[in-house]
């Protein structure tokens, strides 16, 4: 870019080559913002479709020729699913959402919360078998659910946890952990320890430390970690599946879609007004804290 | 540090996490090794049958199943197809949104992070929307096209999900490498944003194409990024197990299974048989570690453990 100003200059005096330098690099930055714009087209058209086929009706979704835009947008299916008549379960979409809600929040807390306390232990003190409790958290987040559900299933359902949220939120809190730890350590290690030292002069107390100097310190990084826990807890499947067998008021959202399209369908203007509302929330917290993310996603990508 | 004093200190502040990991992580996966070994059903689960020691039983078993056989290709080249699919879209994206100008950039890295972001349960029953049968746009779009592209009037009502592996898969393809892609050009991205400008100017004085700049000058320095996003990919391609559940119709597909459906299904179809589908649990846990061996020590090579 720095080159452009200069270039521009020499076009104005000398004219001629440099001038179709010029209009070279303009033809570029059109090529490329033209492929920028069909790169995010594509990228966005199921979600597009998603949302213009939940505002079909079934005439025109099972039209000849589908229409992107819905030519007689109805509220119809939105209205299925949440009065409960969508794939004849009788219950509303919202005890869905609030089920998935309280899964997502109460793990999204409790994993912070553990997890800060992990990488305060791991970016502020010299122990033994510091390396070693890393690397464990590198494998154990590799460890895949379809495994792990065999032994937890015989195992809740011995203490009586299937067909239960607690349950969910214990996995959840449990799977979001390792990624939680990793990234937070390095947003705890950033923190200057100069701070904590002269309020501990002042008399200030660990605890004290800890809730005044260093929890305010670190937020931005628990929201950028809290976007994992947020995901493992807002998507989780398989574990929902596989536990959440006979009560379907106990359903989250992934699972009532899968209940929906295992049973309605040819109803798609329901499912996908289903799928649209269990992905707006989603959506709207990414755009939110998408800044926050990238810086999270790439300290944990990168360093390892 | 505040309460540096106390020896027991770190010990205490993990102890939360260790409980939580060892309960939930560990344990199991040692669970899952014991029952690999036993006859485990419906008798054993409700207590009215004593445990059944088998040796290898459930491995033979599994080894001498056809169906194990077509789950575990179908896993490998699926994976394959998907691994450098995923790396060649994402740094493709990346190398580009490096090269637009800012609102651009954040216009475009938005909408590949609205992909990302799409829950899986979502993104499966929206792809096996958009290539139904019944309605679906992309045989409508494909029976349109002209005969020279490949489309033609036979597309029409094609059904991508129950005719066999190849086209359930292509569906899932494009399914898998749409959620995937953003997450690697985003890092991609953000290792082009560390190389040093003056580098890749000297290279440009020269007279190096950009093809030749980005093979002698970013990749190399590249490299290390490009293993943690190959192996991180590997493992996550090799388990996929939600968008299989969706688009091959929710295990009523068996010639479509993966390693992770044909798991399942042992497990948890009636009769449930807990004993084989640990025993395939086990053999997926060991093929991930191999790979996660691998990521441990790229990931401490590049000095991530400090």
């Amino acid at each position: 870019m720095t080159a452009l100003p200069q270039s521009l200059g020499r076009a104005g005096r000398a004219g001629g080559a440099a001038g179709r330098r010029v209009s070279r690099r303009t033809t570029q930055r059109f090529a490329l913002n033209s492929i920028g714009v069909i790169v995010a087209l594509v990228t966005l058209f199921p979600i597009l479709w998603m949302i213009s086929s939940a505002f079909k009706p079934s005439t025109e979704l099972f039209s000849l020729t589908p229409q992107p835009i819905p030519l007689h947008p109805t509220l119809h299916n939105f209205s299925n699913v949440m009065n409960g008549k969508a794939a004849g379960i009788g219950i509303s979409f919202w005890v869905f959402a609030r089920n998935s809600v309280f899964v997502t929040v109460v793990t999204v807390v409790l994993a912070s919360l553990v997890s800060l306390l992990a990488a305060v232990a791991v970016a502020r003190f010299k122990f033994r078998f510091r390396a070693s409790f890393l690397i464990m958290l590198l494998i154990v987040q590799m460890l895949p659910a379809q495994a792990l559900v065999i032994p937890l299933f015989i195992d809740f359902r011995g203490i009586g946890l299937l067909d239960n949220l607690v349950g969910l939120i214990l996995i959840y809190s449990a799977q979001a952990l390792p990624l939680s730890v990793w990234l937070l350590r390095n947003f705890v290690a950033a923190v200057p320890r100069d701070l904590e030292e002269a309020a501990a002069i002042d008399g200030a107390g660990p605890v004290k430390v800890f809730w005044r100097i260093l929890f305010p310190l670190v937020a931005p990084g628990l929201v950028a970690t809290s976007i994992f826990s947020f995901i493992t807890a807002w998507n989780e499947f398989v574990f929902a599946l596989t536990f959440l067998g006979t009560d379907q008021a106990k359903y989250t959202l992934p699972i009532y879609v899968q209940y929906f399209f295992g049973r309605g369908s040819a109803d798609w203007g329901g499912i996908m007004a289903a799928s649209t509302l269990y992905t707006i929330p989603v959506v709207v917290f990414f755009l939110f804290v998408q800044r926050r993310m990238v810086g999270g996603l790439v300290a944990g990508a990168v360093k390892g | 540090m505040f309460i540096r004093r106390h020896k027991l200190a770190p010990y205490l502040l993990l102890l939360p996490s260790l409980a939580g990991i060892g309960l939930v992580l560990v344990w199991p996966t040692i669970q899952t090794a014991l029952l690999s070994f036993q006859n485990f059903g419906l008798g054993q689960l409700s207590g009215t049958l004593p445990t059944q020691w088998v040796g290898f039983s459930n491995f033979s078993t599994t080894l001498a199943d056809p169906e194990f056989w077509l789950s575990l290709r179908i896993t490998v080249v699926f994976a394959a197809v998907v691994v450098v699919l995923s790396l060649l879209v994402g740094t493709l994206v990346g190398v580009l949104l490096n090269h637009l100008g800012r609102k651009m950039a954040t216009f475009v890295s938005s909408a590949t992070l609205l992909a990302w972001a799409t829950p899986v349960a979502s993104a499966s029953v929206v792809f096996y929307w958009l290539f139904s049968a019944d309605g679906g746009v992309v045989d409508w779009g494909l029976s349109k096209l002209p005969s020279w592209l490949g489309g033609g009037p036979h597309w029409a009502a094609y059904n991508w999900t129950t005719s066999g592996a190849l086209p359930a898969y292509t569906v899932l393809t494009l399914l898998v490498v749409w959620m995937g892609f953003p997450f690697i050009a985003t890092t991609v991205l953000a290792g082009l944003k560390t190389i040093p400008a003056e580098l890749l100017e000297a290279a440009r004085v020269d007279g190096a194409s950009p093809w030749r700049s980005f093979r002698t000058v970013t990749f190399p320095l590249m490299k290390p990024i490009f293993l943690v996003l190959l192996l991180l990919s590997i493992i996550w391609d090799f388990g996929i197990f939600t968008q299989t559940y969706f688009v091959t119709g929710e295990l009523g597909n068996r010639d479509e299974y993966n390693l992770s459906l044909y798991l399942y299904d042992k497990a948890f179809t009636m009769p449930p048989s807990y004993g084989l589908g640990a025993a395939l649990a086990l053999i997926l846990t060991v093929v991930l570690l191999i790979v996660t061996v691998g990521y441990v020590r790229a990931s401490v090579r590049q000095g991530a453990i400090s």
